[in-house]
């Protein structure tokens, strides 16, 4: 019983003992590490993960992220090439791909964060300034291909017409290619450098929203006249269209008037033109028929048919 | 006399202490094993995966369920919840979900002010869901799978956003937008190994900068006046034109109507005529003598004053009054 205590107690006090005094040390799957003598690194770097073995006391394992480690910069006030002021954001990914180096150089992630800034700003200025401001905010240039929409956003500065020949994502490449080939003494690799945020600074702001209020109101005014004009238009129809309507009609109610004008007397004619004389006469009786009324006054001679027979009877 | 000397109590001392210590491994192993029994024993969730590493190094992964594991820091868990989707949002903050989600009325212009295609301005707000699909990633690829999410974010929506028009990004290529957001920060992340997979890219309220909405609302305003203006001719053109037309058959018919009566009337007429002359033919002389009578007999009483005059005579003398009362005077 006190044997088995004993031995107990024995490996607990072994295994403590060798933790503490540094004999085993223990390397994450996030970490690396670089072993120390007196300040000067031995031998290799130690990236496999586990339990590891050193000379105890003597020997210190200093630790190294092993991760994708990030850097992202304070935004900078950058002139484009065409003179536009703008504020950069970038961020990047890096790795420490040699610990023992990034040890000899930097020592840490402060002072590497550091060394960073002064590689990753510098090569983003010079890219930045060396091309015009559409470069850094399109990829593509399919904003020139494709249906114009009615409701058109005016490209209404000029360099916004230009097309790109470079990109966002390749100036992207151009500021990651510049800063990778500076890193590696350090035992740094970059990985990746991307523009976070581009945005004009305060009084360019300005003057971009009086740009758009300026061509948002043009727009406005051009639907305004297309509307006036169109009226103009429909109602010019509109009376067009009834004169012509009025005017056929008339037209054509003439001409049958006219034909029915023209029968009518035809059809008197064939008639009347079988006896002239025998009409005429009887288109007189029917005139006294018509005319004499009490206020006529008739002279009539004993010569006339109705009176014949007054003067003698024959 | 019964005292203890000094030396009496320091020997019932160690032999107390003697035997207390044969009781001390006792302790010490059960304390042990208590500590290793706490530690060996876990438990997985169900929408959990765990991580084991043994002395730092990946072992296992732990489905959910109850596991057993080496105690004492040989062997460390960590659980990852693979099932739980996260949300990031972009340019906006919600203060409260739920039915009635309640938003941060605070601005913010840092996220989601962003240069357009055509180097406009634009107030963008969009949500990311992720949720993680390679836990040993997760942990062991990158120091930070959160802010990378967060950065390639916005790194990937103002990257899409500039090669875009402003009226493309406010209404008719918002899907386009989320799709390719999706595809393009999954790309990256999956380089970067992340472990986390993209579920959703969504635009939110997508708008014109606060300055500028004024005028923007004014064009569509112009653009409702317009129709508004086009849709008021054409009705003032309808109100007219189907009358005229109306009025111009109307016109017509009366025409007709008009042709129809003179003709028949025509035909009358001269149909009587000839009914008339067929009889005239028939006894000329005294066809045209009866009628001649027949019409003096009813138009001389008619006429007031009548004077029948003798050609024989030179003067004018009222030999006859017919008709008039009172004789001469």
């Amino acid at each position: 019983m006190r044997i088995l205590s004993g031995i107990i107690i024995g490996v607990v006090a072994v295994v403590m003992l060798a933790f503490i005094s540094g004999l085993v040390y223990r390397v994450d799957e996030t970490q690396q590490v670089v072993i120390t003598q007196f300040g000067r690194p031995v031998g290799n770097a130690v990236t496999q993960p586990g339990l590891h073995f050193k000379t105890p006391l003597i020997q210190v394992a200093n630790y190294f992220d092993k991760r994708l480690l990030q850097w992202d910069g304070d935004p900078n006030q950058i002139p484009t090439k065409d003179k536009k002021y703008i504020w950069v954001d970038v961020t990047a990914r890096w790795k420490i791909s040699d610990p023992l180096k990034f040890l000899q150089s930097v020592n840490n992630e402060i002072s590497a964060q550091a060394r960073l800034d002064d590689i990753i700003n510098s090569a983003t200025r010079d890219v930045i300034t060396g091309h015009i401001l559409i470069e850094a905010i399109r990829s593509t240039n399919r904003i020139f291909e494709g249906e114009e929409s009615d409701d058109v956003d005016v490209i209404a500065s000029e360099e916004a017409i230009e097309r790109i020949g470079v990109g966002r994502k390749a100036l992207e490449g151009v500021v990651l290619t510049r800063a990778k080939k500076i890193t590696p003494q350090y035992g740094i690799d970059i990985v990746d450098v991307r523009i976070k945020r581009i945005n004009y600074i305060e009084n360019v702001r300005k003057k971009v929203y009086e740009r758009m209020i300026a061509e948002r109101k043009r727009a406005a005014e051009r639907y305004r006249s297309e509307g006036q004009g169109k009226r103009a238009e429909i109602d010019g129809q509109r009376e067009k269209e009834l004169k012509v309507i009025q005017s056929e009609a008339y037209k054509t109610a003439q001409g049958i008037q006219g034909r029915a004008d023209a029968e009518a007397i035809n059809i008197y004619a064939e008639a009347y033109n079988k006896d002239p004389d025998f009409y005429t006469f009887l288109k007189t009786l029917e005139t006294y028929k018509e005319t004499i009324d009490e206020n006529t006054t008739m002279m009539l001679s004993t010569d006339s048919d109705y009176y014949k027979y007054l003067k003698k009877l024959e | 006399m019964d005292f203890k000397t000094p030396e009496d109590i320091l020997n019932e001392g160690r032999k107390r202490f003697n035997n207390l210590a044969g009781f001390a491994p006792l302790a010490i192993m059960g304390i042990v094993l208590l500590v290793g029994a706490l530690g060996s024993i876990y438990s997985i969730g169900p929408d959990e995966v765990g991580v084991i590493q043994r002395f730092g190094k990946f072992a296992r992964l732990s489905q959910p369920g109850l596991h057993i594991k080496m105690p004492f820091g040989i062997e460390k868990l960590t659980p990852v919840k693979v099932e739980r989707i996260w949300k990031e949002e972009f340019g906006l903050r919600t203060l409260q979900p739920g039915i009635k989600t309640r938003y941060s009325q605070r601005e913010y212009l840092e996220e989601s002010l962003m240069l357009t295609g055509a180097l406009n301005i634009l107030d963008v707000q969009w949500i990311v869901q992720f949720r993680v699909k390679d836990p040993v990633k997760l942990l062991f690829e990158t120091r930070e799978p959160l802010e990378n999410v967060r950065d390639m974010a916005e790194v990937v929506m103002r990257r899409l956003v500039g090669d875009y028009r402003v009226d493309e990004v406010l209404t008719t290529k918002r899907e386009e937008i989320d799709d390719l957001a999706h595809q393009q920060m999954q790309e990256i992340l999956d380089a970067y190994g992340t472990g986390v997979k993209i579920v959703t890219v969504r635009l939110l309220d997508v708008n014109p900068p606060d300055p500028v909405k004024p005028a923007f609302n004014e064009v569509n305003e112009a653009k409702q006046e317009k129709e508004r203006v086009i849709n008021q001719a054409w009705e003032a053109y309808n109100k007219v034109i189907p009358m005229a037309k109306g009025e111009a058959e109307q016109t017509i018919r009366r025409a007709e109507g008009y042709n129809l009566d003179k003709i028949n009337r025509a035909q009358g007429e001269a149909e009587r005529f000839l009914l008339t002359y067929q009889e005239y033919k028939k006894a000329p002389a005294i066809t045209k003598e009866r009628m001649y009578l027949e019409t003096m007999m009813d138009v001389i009483p008619k006429a007031k004053d009548k004077y029948v005059i003798d050609p024989n005579q030179s003067s004018i003398l009222p030999l006859l009054n017919i008709g008039r009362k009172g004789g001469l005077e």
